[in-house]
């Protein structure tokens, strides 16, 4: 039987959290991005302030999505753009395959997007025999590897500049000395250069869908999703439902802040908005334009009232950056598209409860996502939905479910909880006092084989109050 | 006019480090409350709660309520505690008829800190501890309550001693309840990396306001035979000059 989800965490969690030199590499990062958000957020006259204003846009957006999507809908199509509507995965790769099959394409560059990487958009685009590209450069880095993103915003963030020379010179046969950062990039400059030129496809993702002007927003630093969006014939936007907003002012305020919560960058280098095909007169562009509006279990989240917030997401990475378990184990431990705090609680709502309740566990739901979140999805208190959502359909452990009852028993009735607790100081002490702490034979083993063994005091709090602690 | 508070004793304070309530009600007294100690008074039912059991916690719930349902101030040396009723018992008892109780309970029940600071309005409680000490900020007393500087003050007031500032000082110590269980290899890494940071400080003494958190850092010091000490700040605070 192969291990499950929740097994392969837990194994690859071990391997992570003691392994120093990956925490030391992701820790460079972090502590970088830690310094730039700081900067970023004291630009803002009122950071606080703008995070109110983009929780209440989003909130606006997510409440009537229904008839944003449909203002964003009708005005792509009016300028000869084509929507499709997937309601799941499947839906959305056959809906790209075949326009590439159609349209005879050979090569397909894609800037970043995750929901392609949710979707698995790649690999049913290699079956049918397409070369496909990443052109962002850590998402280039990783595909070179053969592995999914590290983290939604910085893909590659678990290598450093040597690991990056050494896959350049095997993968693309870059001659590179050293590991100097301008050279790694121009090796892959020239690389993905030949492969903008050589595709008639071009796929991005969409950070807004802006409905009052039916344009699509994008954010990027290296320029790449204007090649990708530009240069090929055919450019297709895959995205989720939940990417809409209601005006094009939104921007103002969304774009800044999505800047300094993804990097700490006032605004990203390149912001674009594309409304549509290339039209009559205009001199570069592509000839068709497709918008795919994935829904893939965006829709059963909506019509969850409690946790419908989840969709205000826009994807910056703050919760990830500054989560201590992310910190710890890495992204690639959570086996997910989504990692850290957002996918631990989007992902058991979008691939299913009973496999991924786990992540929702796996948090000491510190609260430290839900203190950054520039939307200010409350994160950790829907971690404890899910864990609740998990007890009642995901099918916990029966041990934990009678454990529990035991317990509810004996919190009820005082004398019942006084008496346990004196029972279980003295049978411990006795295993203690007999150097078997942390033993097999230790009722409390999962807390003391890796800590000092728990202080057992022969006298409880309650005990000593009524021994003349009482009086006043 | 002595003011009359309601001890509340989390129950692994109760079972395992009575000391730490034992101090509470010492410095309580000396500030010139009066404190009582409900004694049918068990566990708020945050262990239920934060595993998902929410069925088994809202009984403990309603117990609590009415165990405490004459207390004028609810005082508990729990940050975590503290929020489980101030802000999740709202939630728990959302359907219930005892919200609005729940809701009114959870406004009159105090962390220790936030007790002396904010209700008792005394920031310098007497205490001489002759010692350094770093000060680790409790996730749910930091982020559930909001108290940054309230166990701050009370520090910088203590006779004696000198407050170490701590990298990372708010960041989590890896403790998490069941969490420190279900993903002990994840727990012990966080609360290597704090004691890391508290070693790194030179302090002798790392304190919060949250027992549960210092257990999880005395159970990694204990192990890695590291200088420093976890102590309770109403442990610090308990110390009378001499």
């Amino acid at each position: 039987m192969s291990a499950t989800a929740a097994q392969r965490f837990l194994q690859d969690a071990a391997v992570k959290s003691a392994d120093l030199v990956h925490r030391q590499i992701i820790l460079h990062g972090l502590e970088s991005y830690d310094a730039a958000h700081l900067r970023g957020r004291a630009r803002f006259q009122d950071w606080e302030a703008a995070r109110q204003k983009c929780q209440e846009i989003k909130r606006e957006a997510i409440n009537h999505l229904d008839r944003y999507l449909l203002q964003f809908e009708e005005k792509v199509i009016s300028r000869g753009g084509h929507v499709f509507w997937a309601a799941n995965a499947e839906e959305a790769r056959n809906y790209v395959v075949d326009i590439a099959s159609r349209c005879g394409v050979r090569t397909v560059v894609k800037s970043k997007s995750m929901v392609t990487e949710e979707i698995h958009l790649a690999p049913a685009l290699e079956k049918a025999g397409i070369t496909v590209w990443e052109t962002d450069l850590g998402e280039f880095i990783v595909q070179l590897r053969n592995e999914p993103p590290y983290h939604i915003v910085t893909p590659a963030m678990h290598l450093n500049r040597g690991q990056i020379a050494d896959l350049f010179r095997e993968k693309i046969g870059a001659e590179i000395d050293g590991d100097d950062p301008s050279k790694l990039v121009t090796a892959a400059r020239l690389w993905l250069r030949r492969a903008f030129f050589a595709a008639e496809m071009g796929i991005s993702g969409a950070n807004f869908l802006v409905a009052d002007s039916g344009v699509i927003a994008i954010s990027t630093n290296e320029g790449n999703g204007r090649l990708c969006t530009s240069v090929p014939r055919i450019h297709v936007v895959v995205t989720g439902i939940e990417k809409v907003i209601p005006r094009l002012e939104d921007l103002a305020v969304l774009w800044p802040v999505l800047a300094t919560s993804g990097t700490g960058q006032p605004i990203t280098t390149y912001s674009t908005l594309i409304g549509g095909p290339r039209r009559p007169g205009e001199p570069d562009g592509p000839e068709e334009f497709h918008v795919v509006l994935v829904d893939n279990g965006r829709s059963q989240l909506l019509a969850d009232a409690e946790q419908r917030e989840v969709l205000h997401c826009i994807r910056c990475g703050a919760c990830l950056n500054i989560c201590p378990v992310y910190r710890h184990i890495g992204g690639h431990t959570y086996g997910t598209t989504y990692q850290g705090p957002i996918g631990s609680v989007l992902t058991p709502h979008l691939s299913g409860i009973r496999e991924f309740q786990h992540l929702s566990y796996a948090s000491s739901l510190c609260g430290a996502c839900t203190s950054v979140c520039p939307v200010k999805i409350n994160l950790h208190h829907h971690l404890l939905h899910n864990r609740r959502n998990a007890t009642t359909e995901g099918g916990t452990k029966f041990t934990e479910r009678i454990g529990f009852r035991v317990w509810r028993y004996a919190m009820l009735h005082p004398r019942i909880y006084a008496l346990a607790g004196w029972l279980a100081r003295r049978g411990l002490g006795a295993v203690y006092g007999v150097g078997l702490a942390g033993s097999i034979l230790d009722p409390m083993r999962v807390w003391n084989r890796r800590r000092s063994p728990l202080p057992l005091p022969s006298e409880s709090f309650r005990a000593r109050w009524r021994k003349g602690l009482a009086a006043n | 006019m002595q003011r009359r508070v309601s001890l509340f004793v989390p129950c692994f304070i109760d079972q395992l480090l009575p000391e730490v309530a034992v101090d509470t009600v010492k410095v309580l007294r000396r500030v010139g409350c009066e404190v009582e100690f409900p004694e049918d008074q068990t566990c708020c039912g945050q262990p239920a709660f934060n595993t998902g059991y929410w069925n088994d916690a809202r009984p403990c719930a309603e117990k609590f309520l009415r165990v405490f349902k004459d207390a004028g101030v609810v005082v508990c040396p729990s940050g975590s505690c503290t929020a489980m009723v101030r802000t999740f018992y709202p939630e728990l008892l959302s359907s219930s008829p005892l919200r609005s109780e729940a809701i009114a309970l959870g406004l009159r029940t105090f962390e220790l800190s936030e007790f002396l600071v904010k209700v008792a309005d005394v920031t310098d409680v007497g205490a001489t501890f002759p010692h350094t000490v770093t000060y680790h900020a409790s996730c749910h007393g930091l982020r559930e309550l909001r108290l940054r500087d309230e166990p701050l003050q009370l520090l910088r007031n203590v006779k004696g001693l000198k407050l170490m500032e701590m990298a990372r000082f708010d960041e989590c110590c890896g403790f998490g309840g069941t969490f420190a269980t279900k993903f002990e290899s994840i727990s012990i890494a966080m609360g290597t990396s704090k004691t890391e940071n508290v070693a790194a400080t030179g302090a002798e003494f790392v304190t919060a306001i949250d027992s549960s958190c210092l257990l999880h850092l005395q159970g990694i010091l204990g192990k890695r035979s590291a200088p420093a000490r976890t102590i309770h700040l109403a442990s610090i605070l308990a110390q009378e000059r001499p």
